[in-house]
């Protein structure tokens, strides 16, 4: 193997991880969104393995892990699936394969909503993704929820009580020790 | 007994029950609750989407804040995604010395310092380890017999740390709603994923995982939950659910603290019992108190 593909390969790390995975498919089997994804868990790790990079990110796969562990709790090798799930969703990001995805954009918004106020302000936040996401009939999923919460002063245009604590030096803090490693 | 206690940006929103509840029930039970000063937002799912090293600097932030306020208390966090992202952190530095130092560079900027002595626990673990059902059971005083509460755990709260009960079959609630003399609604759905964020990100994934657990809770009269993002899920969407799979799913879902406070004569104010989406009216006519909130 090359060594310097090795370094330059997004997913060098995450085939570190699993390079033990053994194709058993027990993470399929145990996954509670394998009937919405288009690839299998397993055979996304197949991917990953065979260093299929454009094939992974094209996939919706990696987007519909939604963190329950189980995959992780029952791997008979004992592989870290979920983390390296989360992984493919940063390089995702990291790479621009997914920054335009309403996923993505969804947790852009959150986190800008965090930097700016310390803690999320959900109704900022969302109308900050649809803005986003500029898709007129998005709104529409949540207009019914939406009157609930605030019929019951769930949600506020004042956002959440407490100081306001910014945290830009935090994350810009991150950024930097990220841009060196 | 006392605790640190970290509520996180849903018990300050649209959670806000889960927390006053959590606050009612545990004066009731005599036990301290010493809020974080100036908490912030734990990174939720988003900061792990974007940057693993994000995910871990916001908690890690909270959780030196907790170290300037005691030595030997434990920090209770009731939402799963929050316990699981501080916990997260306290596993990771123990073995990990470098990312320590550099959550430490991190948290310098703000004067803060992180050794990494605190212990995080769930609201669960606490209840039902050091509280036990005992305790709730000697203060029931308007007991909820002859109604069927259904479990609901998800899976922040027991994967993938197995701190405190089967992360696959749990039970530790079991004993807790016992003891407020309701039966267990027997049912395999507790611990499934109710799609967390795919409600908002993925909705018809979401729809269809959240209306198999409802369809399996039918014959219950509720479904208690230990997670805001659960509750949100299980209760926001019935009407809809209800359409996509011809059936009526509609049913009460309540926070833990509300349904273990309301057997212990707590009153509905102080759990905000009106604030859930789902009217609980069906569950207190069975119990037998007549009235409709």
């Amino acid at each position: 193997m090359n060594t310097t593909n090795l370094t330059t390969d997004p997913l060098a790390s995450i085939r570190a991880k699993l390079s033990a995975c053994i194709q058993c498919g027990t993470c399929t089997g145990s996954c509670p969104n394998d009937f919405a994804m288009d690839v299998t868990p397993r055979y996304l790790w197949r991917q990953v393995l065979a260093g299929e990079t454009r094939k992974i990110f094209l996939s919706q796969t990696f987007l519909m892990c939604s963190s329950c562990y189980c995959c992780t709790l029952r791997c008979p090798r004992g592989l870290p699936l979920t983390e390296a799930m989360s992984n493919l969703k940063q390089i995702g990001v990291q790479l621009g394969f997914t920054t335009k995805t309403p996923t993505a954009l969804f947790y852009r918004q959150f986190l800008e909503s965090v930097r700016r106020h310390g803690r999320v302000h959900e109704m900022e936040m969302m109308s900050g993704w649809f803005w986003a996401v500029k898709n007129p009939m998005l709104p529409l999923k949540f207009s019914s929820l939406g009157l609930k919460l605030m019929s019951k002063g769930k949600i506020s245009l004042l956002g959440p009580s407490g100081n306001r604590i910014n945290l830009s030096n935090l994350f810009r803090k991150v950024t930097e020790l990220e841009n060196q490693a | 007994m006392k605790y640190l206690y970290y509520p996180g940006c849903s018990l300050d929103g649209t959670a806000r029950e889960y927390n006053q509840s959590t606050k009612s029930l545990m004066k009731g039970l005599d036990v301290e609750l010493m809020e974080l000063t100036d908490w912030s937002c734990c990174g939720a799912s988003a900061a792990e989407f974007e940057s693993r090293l994000l995910s871990l600097a916001l908690p890690a932030r909270n959780l030196a804040i907790a170290e300037t306020m005691a030595d030997d208390l434990d920090l209770l966090a009731p939402c799963s995604a929050c316990y699981l992202n501080l916990k997260k952190v306290t596993e990771t530095i123990r073995t990990d010395p470098a990312m320590l130092s550099t959550l430490n560079q991190i948290l310098a900027e703000d004067g803060l310092t992180l050794t990494g002595r605190i212990h995080v626990r769930h609201l669960l673990d606490i209840l039902s380890v050091d509280i036990g059902a005992k305790a709730i059971r000697e203060r029931v005083t308007s007991p909820l017999s002859g109604t069927s509460i259904a479990p609901y755990y998800g899976c922040q709260c027991l994967r993938p740390y197995a701190v405190f009960d089967d992360p696959e079959s749990p039970t530790s609630m079991n004993q807790l709603i016992e003891a407020t003399g309701a039966r267990i609604h027997e049912w395999d759905m507790g611990a499934k994923c109710c799609g967390a964020s795919h409600m908002n990100t993925h909705h018809q994934a979401g729809m269809t995982l959240v209306g198999a657990i409802l369809s399996s809770a039918r014959s219950a009269d509720a479904i208690v939950t230990v997670c805001p993002m659960c509750q949100m899920n299980l209760e926001g969407y019935q009407n809809s659910i209800s359409a996509q799979n011809q059936t009526d799913l509609q049913i009460p879902i309540l926070y833990l603290p509300q349904v273990l406070g309301m057997a212990m004569g707590i009153s509905r104010k102080a759990l905000q019992i009106d604030q859930n989406l789902t009217p609980a009216g069906r569950i207190f006519m069975k119990m037998g108190s007549g009235t409709i909130p």
